[in-house]
């Protein structure tokens, strides 16, 4: 132990690289120790830090409010056809889907894996996406196969009339 | 011999301590972009509690460092 100390004392006269990569290797074998707690310390303040970011993007996002836009006229499209559209801003595209002569549905159009465009496949009625070939469902947007594990958006339609207007999403994508 | 076998225990424990605080932070995020929002602040309560008991750790080697 004493010894152990004179080379640490030693050591304080040397440069850093070798003060922290000694020759001693019961000297090395703790700095290493202390080095990796210290790191692991660093890295759990980060991932806390994650947290305190999703905390807080979770309370800008509590107060949104979607516009109402209208995306349709009802017999615009024909049954199993699709029309695109943006909601609730520019950056966002999503489906409209006409699955019966007086039902439709829309959804984003973004993968909820790694935010693909997917496409609605009449023959299969579903909606596909092309780059790792996951599926969801043309009823809730739920997966039905593939690497996503998050349901699509669904936006919320209200029938005015002759008019099909957006007012809301649930379950809507990050960025 | 023995702050050696403390320092063993230490990074073992830290390194347990954020295994869990990994999947805290990735179920955390998942319900999160899923729509559920009320998953956030549970998870960064958890996050804070699992960063302190690991600053302890640090704070712990830093004292038997000391100590000897």
């Amino acid at each position: 132990m004493i010894q152990l100390d004179e080379k640490r004392s030693e050591s304080r006269r040397e440069p850093l690289w070798q003060d922290e990569f000694s020759v001693f290797t019961e000297r090395e074998r703790f700095v290493n120790r202390r080095q990796l707690i210290k790191f692991l310390t660093l890295t759990s303040l980060g991932m806390f830090a994650g947290n305190v970011w999703i905390l807080i993007r979770s309370w800008l996002r509590r107060d949104q409010t979607y516009p109402r836009q209208e995306i349709a006229h009802t017999g615009e499209i024909p049954v199993g056809d699709v029309k695109l559209f943006h909601y609730p801003n520019a950056k966002e595209q999503c489906l409209l889907i006409r699955t019966s002569d007086d039902n439709y549905v829309a959804y984003s159009q973004k993968c909820t894996h790694l935010s693909c465009a997917v496409y609605f496949s009449r023959e299969d009625n579903q909606l596909i996406c092309p780059c790792h070939n996951g599926r969801f469902s043309i009823r809730d947007g739920a997966v039905i196969q593939g690497p996503p594990t998050r349901a699509l958006p669904h936006v919320v339609i209200e029938r005015r009339g002759e008019q099909l207007i957006a007012v809301s999403m649930s379950g809507k994508l990050e960025g | 011999m023995r702050r050696k076998t403390a320092l063993d225990g230490i990074v073992a424990l830290v390194i347990l301590l954020l295994i869990v605080q990994v999947w805290v932070l990735s179920a955390t995020l998942d319900a999160f972009l899923a729509g559920h929002r009320d998953a956030a602040l549970p998870g960064a309560i958890t996050g804070g509690v699992l960063f302190a008991a690991t600053v302890g750790m640090y704070w712990f080697a830093l004292r038997i460092d000391r100590a000897g």
